[in-house]
């Protein structure tokens, strides 16, 4: 059991240093639920399934579903109006000073 | 709408015409990793074409650098503050009883006073319900930011973001969808009610509710869970049962506080109906977190319900 959680506690720094250092923002939000299912298991193991069942429902699904629906619509590219493809520019321009 | 043997039998035989009935396939004039690609060199050039700065220092490969130390060094900072909290903690499972009386009180006297078999349950929604009402509050507010900043009034908008990524009809999604939504849904509801008697609670309950509706909406399409969750059911649900949490949390401190007799008793300790106000009070805060992160949900989508 110990070597199990020895497991789960790396493989949750693992997950954290990837997520700041991935450079793609969706498989930085798929790690960061991962990062949150193995959070939960983590709760488990410390006799708080309660806190587990919140960081599966909430931590890997709901804010990651969120974050992927806010993804989409920023690469969502604009057809017909030329103000939102202007500001779809400026948000990528944003995008690309951060990097 | 065809069959779906019909519709099988036009996939088989690839037939153009198959997506005749999804009008909800937008044409996508090429793919989108391209299109990202072009805009970005297109900044690139827009950037180039710019004049450089003057003083050399301010340039912005300089404050690059500059940002990306301060982070480091503030992660650094972060990390030994929580670490040397985390050593002054006790081991875990380990009993100090020089910590907190506190402790001692609600595992001594908490199954007597509250009738909740879960102590958590009983210290958060009896002990420290006004903390709960507080956490149900900011909730609320965090939901009506998103409204204030999200929500789209003209329904010419509404009908460009509706043209893209819908996957109200994939197969795959659906069919796993109908054997999975009644789990959750059932799973929900008995983490919702159970509260009091086993892990879980108000809030995990209703993330779980709220994670199903969500499921439903993706699925079926706005339709299906627009019957379940309306704007009116969403603003009745949430006030009422904020509205309810406050009164009868009110009336029990007002009782408690002042040594009167209170009608609720806390019952007898492992049956469902027992903890006093702690099942009422689960439910409530339960539909209140439900109905927000589906609200959340759409507010982010489609910018209105």
């Amino acid at each position: 059991m110990e070597t199990f959680k020895i497991i789960l506690l790396l493989m949750l720094i693992g997950c954290a240093i990837c997520v700041s250092l991935t450079k793609r923002l969706l498989t930085a939000v798929i790690i960061f639920m991962c990062y949150s299912l193995i959070m939960a298991v983590v709760w488990i193991l410390l006799e708080s399934p309660d806190l587990g069942i919140t960081e599966a429902a909430v931590g890997a699904g709901v804010s990651g579903i969120l974050l992927l629906v806010t993804l989409k619509k920023i690469n969502k590219t604009e057809t017909d109006s030329e103000e939102s493809e202007e500001e779809q520019k400026k948000k990528a321009g944003d995008g690309d000073e951060t990097r | 709408m065809k069959l779906d043997k019909e519709r099988f039998n036009a996939w088989l035989n690839d037939d153009p015409d198959r997506l005749n009935g999804m009008e909800e396939m937008a044409e996508i004039p090429y793919p989108p990793r391209e299109r990202i690609k072009e805009k970005r060199q297109e900044l690139q050039e827009r950037i180039d074409a710019q004049p450089v700065g003057q003083i050399s220092f301010l340039s912005r490969k300089f404050w690059q650098r500059v940002y990306s130390v301060f982070a480091v060094i503030c992660c650094a900072v972060m990390t030994v503050v929580l670490l040397s909290t985390v050593a002054e903690l006790p081991r875990f499972g380990e009993y100090r009883d020089t910590i907190n009386e506190l402790t001692e009180r609600y595992i001594v006297s908490g199954l007597k006073e509250t009738g909740a078999v879960n102590i958590v349950a009983g210290i958060i929604l009896d002990y420290r319900a006004f903390d709960t009402l507080g956490e149900s509050f900011v909730l609320f507010c965090a939901l009506n930011c998103v409204l204030i900043l999200l929500r789209i009034d003209s329904s010419d908008d509404v009908r460009h973001h509706e043209l893209y990524f819908n996957l109200a009809h994939d197969d795959i999604l659906r069919k796993s969808a109908l054997f999975s939504i009644p789990i959750v849904f059932v799973y929900g509801i008995y983490v919702l009610l159970n509260g009091h008697l086993s892990p879980g609670g108000g809030f995990s309950g209703g993330a779980v509710i709220g994670a199903g509706i969500i499921l439903l909406s993706i699925a079926y399409g706005e339709r299906a869970s627009g019957a379940l969750i309306s704007e009116k059911v969403f603003k009745t649900v949430c006030c009422c049962a904020l509205a309810f949490y406050g009164v009868a949390k009110s009336y029990s401190f007002f009782t408690g506080a002042n040594h009167l007799h209170s009608i609720i008793k806390p019952g007898t300790p492992g049956e469902i109906l027992s903890g006093g106000l702690i099942l009422p009070l689960n439910i409530a805060v339960g539909m209140v977190v439900a109905c927000t992160i589906y609200g959340m949900y759409r507010m982010f989508k489609k910018g209105r319900f």
